[in-house]
């Protein structure tokens, strides 16, 4: 005999084991005890289930019944998503806090997606098309910079039967498709799809453009492709969330999904509070209508954030299909990864290293592989993707422990924080060094855009860094006075290039966000000053005197200057110093 | 205890450090509050911590010393909550919230769950009112917002209880004056300790508007378990209820984390860094997040948790994981100590996340947050200046390196260092940091723009 209801046998922490549900699958959704409290069944062994609560399971007894709503975790999707901000489960927090209070409280449901709201559907297919899964049949213009495309479910096709304009809510239908087989098939606006399972796409197609970020240290040094991964690991306060909230707000991606996963709550509320109030650089409207925020905070039950993720990348994916570019931050992948551990200690199984289950690194790889550029489904090529970048929090800043290492695996970009250059607040905190991006050949048609020589200038901005570190090495042991002047001089260009180029200030009105063609001038400049100086210093003439140009300053305060013309002066100030220098010197150029 | 409710079991079969495993129970439900009763007749409480159909585990937050199998277990059905009324106000009590001030049991009609309920997100308000301590690392450097949450690593013997017993006596709202209170929580201080912050606030008056919660050195280790979370359902009451400005002070939290992992041992739980188990992060935030502000309430929870980094280690468990909730972190440097500087911080590791929100203009001052950038970078040179002298002796510096070797001793002798009861507007903080920025290079102050040099560096203010 089967059965749908059951039996709690135990309770640790939110682990529920039950007994008496024969009919239960792995990833079930339960609903556990007289609260009904939400729950996904991660084990069967024999007649008893094991279930992870998502949420504080505190007063629930043995003995209490339990369902199963033999259904997997869904997202919802429609008309509805942006701006919101949802927990690990979807569920709306603007909601529960309208419904209950500023507490939050336990076994509360809400619709993901407000049902009563109408949204004004424009058809694009009319009666009698073909549609095949994917194919957009009309939109809604959700926001006034997204419009959200209706889609046919991946697994419907057929002809339209009706369609029809107007005002509609999510569950309304809107139109009507006669399957092959004769049969009809009612579209909504609203489709579900379970969480841990990826939405299908055509094939997958390599990364070729550039994510921009207006992050210089990112875009210059460091870049992502428009369908790659990045992983960005440091220790607390290095600026894992400040650089990622950067990224949120100003990079080109068309859709953002910010994922809190077990971070605080301060800082959602410091996004959700903050975002209404900023304005994307490039459409001039405001950076929440593109923005979705799933804030799953620290202290709230370990097991949701484990959920928080996979909803998140959930939604990503519907946006992708409707061929968006979509950018998903999650800060921070390691609390996600200790929600794993945690559930898989409690079900006692063998721990890997540090406690972690051995399939943590399945799980972080099949997270990644979720993001890339795809040819979407539906009979148009179109076009969409996914960029994941990640935080993640080593215990202790100790980039060898499991979830970082792993994570360098599955990334295209690395952007390694260094503690020591938080010190001395030189943010991001990004170690030139340590850092990589495997995407950095494709942009280079990109750049060229600005600057024929960008790789150039780049690679030798890049290459003094690293030089200037290992001149720093000896400067630590003999003084910097007892360098020959030539390296003395390379330590000066590096120290322009951090403070004037790599040190961009989060909350500086201007340095915000610097745009490409910026980027590529400032950083030409760097080079081009070292090249005129270069001459002089091999001539004799000493580095304190250069360092006593006033040029120096200008350009490294040109990242604070609106506007491309005052690149050119500080250009045209270097040159004079330098000449008068070589007059006084009587050295000829 | 007089009659109550709840059924009482003997039926203890093993007991395993603070562990109880109480069989034949019916279905006790996960969490809830267990009395515990002595042959001697000593009473102490617990909860469960997983629970079976015929038996379940119980921890005892008291003394361990006693326990027998044959003890009287009672099952009373709730969570462990505690009564709540404005008159805890003024009141001492035990990690427990038994009196210890010689007053009768507290009363409230409003009783809570010490483990309390999440702030929503979506409701929370991000915190933006900037708090004057009188003490010129904080204001200047790392600045305290009302509803933060800012601890103090600190290091055995280091002064952060003069320095905390400092702030909760100078902080001030600019401008407001509101109902405030302070919270504050021991766990596993010495008596002496104690001591001393009940001397300091009963000088200022503060004690009338304290409520303490004292889990000291020699009682229960365990009792540290509940002990913050009875301050923080107070604290959260007061702010939230009744509208109040709470400093909550939590001290010493590498002690709290000892009794976690004790419980953790006892449980057998795998064990991630130096025995600490994996839900550490989780558990602090759980204590740590309970600290904000609320949308529509006028009241807020500032939090000032102190912890002792085990052998001055930041990367230790409970100062690592402390780092990644609260939201930065005051640094206690014994070798600035050594040099008798107070308060010792160290600035450079420390950190300040909300202070862009309650500071520049409008709010402290335009220049603020640059300045303070400023001095970070100057002084991080400074240091690097200092490193070299060890090594090349001071006749190796250049003329510039000298200059800022000069700049960071300036910089810890006037800035840092200041009186114990010394209170220091924030004018007066930036005035120092200006002098100070006077003796570099102008064209070396390349985070403050140009704009506020013209305005503030000595060298263009009039006299
Ligand atoms: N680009 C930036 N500009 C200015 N300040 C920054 C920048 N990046 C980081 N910071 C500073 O560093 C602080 C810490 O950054 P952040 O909160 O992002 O750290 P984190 O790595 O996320 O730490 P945790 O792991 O504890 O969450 C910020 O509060 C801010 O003061
Ligand atoms: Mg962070």
């Amino acid at each position: 005999m089967s059965s749908t209801q059951g039996r709690i046998k135990r309770i640790n922490g939110s682990l529920v084991v039950a007994e008496g549900l024969s009919d239960a699958k792995i990833g079930d959704v339960i609903h556990i005890g007289s609260l009904k409290l939400i729950g996904e069944v991660v084990r069967i062994a024999g007649k008893d289930v094991s279930i992870q609560c998502y949420e504080d399971t505190s007063g629930i007894r043995p003995g209490e019944p339990i369902f199963t709503t033999e259904l997997p975790l869904v997202a919802e999707l429609g008309p509805g998503l942006m701006g919101g901000i949802f927990d690990g489960l979807e569920f709306s927090e603007t909601e529960i806090w309208n419904l209950v209070g500023p507490f939050m409280k336990r076994g509360v449901k809400v619709n993901p997606l407000n049902r009563k709201k109408k949204w004004d559907f424009t058809p694009k297919v009319k009666k009698g098309d073909k549609v095949i899964g994917g194919d957009i049949i009309g939109s809604v213009q959700e926001t006034s910079v997204i419009e959200h495309r209706i889609l046919i479910p991946p697994t419907i096709g057929g002809k339209i039967f009706d369609i029809k304009k107007g005002d509609y809510t999510i569950t309304d239908n809107i139109a009507t498709v006669q399957m092959s087989n004769g049969k009809k098939k009612d579209i909504t606006m609203m489709q579900v799809w379970p969480v841990r399972i990826p939405r299908p796409y055509k094939s997958r197609i390599p990364s070729t453009e550039p994510l921009i970020t207006g992050q210089r240290v990112v875009d210059s040094f460091f870049p992502i492709a428009k369908g790659g991964a990045a992983a960005i690991p440091g220790g607390f306060g290095t600026g894992k969330t400040v650089t990622l909230h950067q990224l949120a707000k100003w990079s080109e991606a068309q859709i953002i999904i910010y994922i809190g996963c077990g971070e605080r709550g301060n800082e959602m509320a410091d996004v959700v509070t903050h975002f209404p109030t900023l304005k994307d650089p490039r459409t001039g409207k405001q950076l929440i209508e593109r923005s979705i925020f799933i804030a799953n905070v620290s202290n709230l039950p370990v097991s949701a954030r484990e959920a928080s993720i996979y909803m998140g990348v959930t939604m990503g994916e519907y946006f992708r299909d409707q061929g968006y570019d979509v950018a998903i931050m999650a800060d921070s992948t390691s609390r996600w990864a200790e929600a794993l551990r945690d559930i898989s200690g409690r079900l006692e199984e063998i721990p890997a290293e540090r406690g972690y289950p051995a399939y943590l690194a399945e799980r972080i790889a099949e997270f990644y592989e979720r993001g890339g550029t795809v040819i979407t489904l539906g009979s148009k090529q179109r076009v969409g993707s996914i960029t994941i970048m990640g935080a993640v929090s080593p215990p202790g800043g100790d980039f060898s422990e499991p979830v970082t290492s792993i994570s360098l695996r599955f990334v295209g970009t690395l952007w390694a924080l260094d503690t020591n250059l938080a010190f001395r607040r030189h943010f991001p905190a990004i170690n030139w060094l340590m850092s990589f991006s495997r995407y950095t050949d494709l942009l280079v048609d990109y750049w060229s855009k600005f600057d024929p020589d960008w790789l150039k200038f780049r690679d030798r901005a890049l290459a003094l860094l690293e030089e200037a570190s290992k001149i720093e090495e000896t400067a630590r042991i003999i003084g910097e006075k007892a360098l020959p002047d030539e390296q003395r001089l390379v330590l000066l260009i590096s120290e322009m290039i951090r403070e004037g180029f790599l040190v961009q200030n989060a909350y500086h009105e201007v340095d915000a966000f610097c745009e490409a063609e910026k980027q590529a001038k400032i950083l030409r400049l760097f080079i081009e000053f070292y090249e005129m100086i270069n001459p002089l210093i091999k001539a004799g003439v000493p580095i304190d005197k250069i360092r006593e140009f006033s040029s120096i300053v200008e350009i490294m305060r040109l990242k604070e200057r609106k506007g491309l013309e005052w690149i050119d002066k500080a250009k045209e100030k270097a040159e004079s110093e330098v000449d008068e220098l070589a007059k006084q010197y009587e050295i000829l150029s | 205890m007089s009659e109550k409710a709840g059924l009482i079991y003997k039926t203890t079969r093993e007991i395993r450090g603070p562990l109880l495993v109480v069989e034949d129970v019916k279905g006790a439900a996960y969490n809830e509050l267990v009395e515990i009763k002595l042959s001697d007749g000593t009473e102490m409480i617990g909860n469960v911590l997983d629970t079976f159909s015929d038996r379940a585990i119980v921890q005892v937050f008291g003394r361990t010393e006693g326990l027998e199998l044959g003890v009287s277990v009672r099952f009373t059905g709730e969570l462990i909550q505690i009564p709540l009324s404005d008159d805890l106000i003024g009141r001492v009590f035990d990690g427990s919230l038994r009196p210890l001030d010689h007053m009768p049991d507290p009363l409230g009609a409003e009783r809570r769950e010490i483990f309390g309920s999440v702030i929503n997100p979506a409701a929370r308000e991000p915190p933006s009112e900037f708090i004057q301590t009188g003490v010129s690392t904080i204001d200047g450097m790392n600045s305290l917002v009302r509803g933060q949450k800012l601890p103090f690593f600190s290091e055995a013997g280091l002064s952060h209880n003069i320095a905390a017993a400092q702030v909760a006596r100078q902080a001030t709202v600019l401008g407001k004056e509101e109902d405030f209170a302070v919270v504050f929580c021991a766990m596993g201080i010495k008596h002496e300790e104690y001591e001393f912050f009940r001397r300091e606030f009963e000088k200022t008056g503060a004690l009338e508007r304290c409520v303490m919660v004292l889990n000291l050195a020699d009682d229960p280790i365990i009792e540290r378990i509940v002990a913050p979370r009875i301050a923080q359902t107070i604290a959260e009451y007061l702010a939230f209820d009744l509208e109040m400005h709470i400093l909550t002070i939590l001290t010493d939290m590498t002690n709290y984390g000892e009794a976690l992992r004790s419980i953790s041992v006892a449980k057998e739980e795998v064990p991630t860094r130096k025995g600490y188990p994996g839900y550490l992060y989780t558990d602090l935030a759980t204590i740590y997040e309970r600290a904000g502000k609320v949308k529509g309430r006028k009241g807020s929870v500032t939090l000032m948790p102190i912890l002792t980094m085990p052998g001055g280690d930041i990367t230790h468990p409970i100062p690592d994981l402390s780092g990644y909730i609260t939201e930065g972190q005051l640094i206690f440097d014994r070798d600035l100590s050594f040099r008798g500087i107070y308060p010792p911080v160290n600035v450079l590791p420390s950190l300040s996340r909300l202070m862009k929100d309650g500071i520049g203009s409008g709010k402290t001052r335009e220049d603020h947050s640059e300045v303070s950038n400023q001095l970070y970078m100057s002084y991080a040179e400074g240091v690097k200046a200092r490193g070299l002298v060890r090594i090349i002796g001071e006749v190796g510096l250049s003329e510039r390196e000298r200059k800022y070797l000069h700049f960071a001793e300036e910089f810890e002798n006037r800035f840092v260092n200041q009186g114990v009861y010394e209170n220091r507007n924030l004018e007066r903080t930036l005035g120092i940091a200006w002098d100070l920025l006077s003796l570099l290079p102008e064209d070396d102050l390349i985070r403050v723009r140009e704009e506020y040099t013209k305005k503030y560096h000595p060298n263009y203010v009039k006299s």
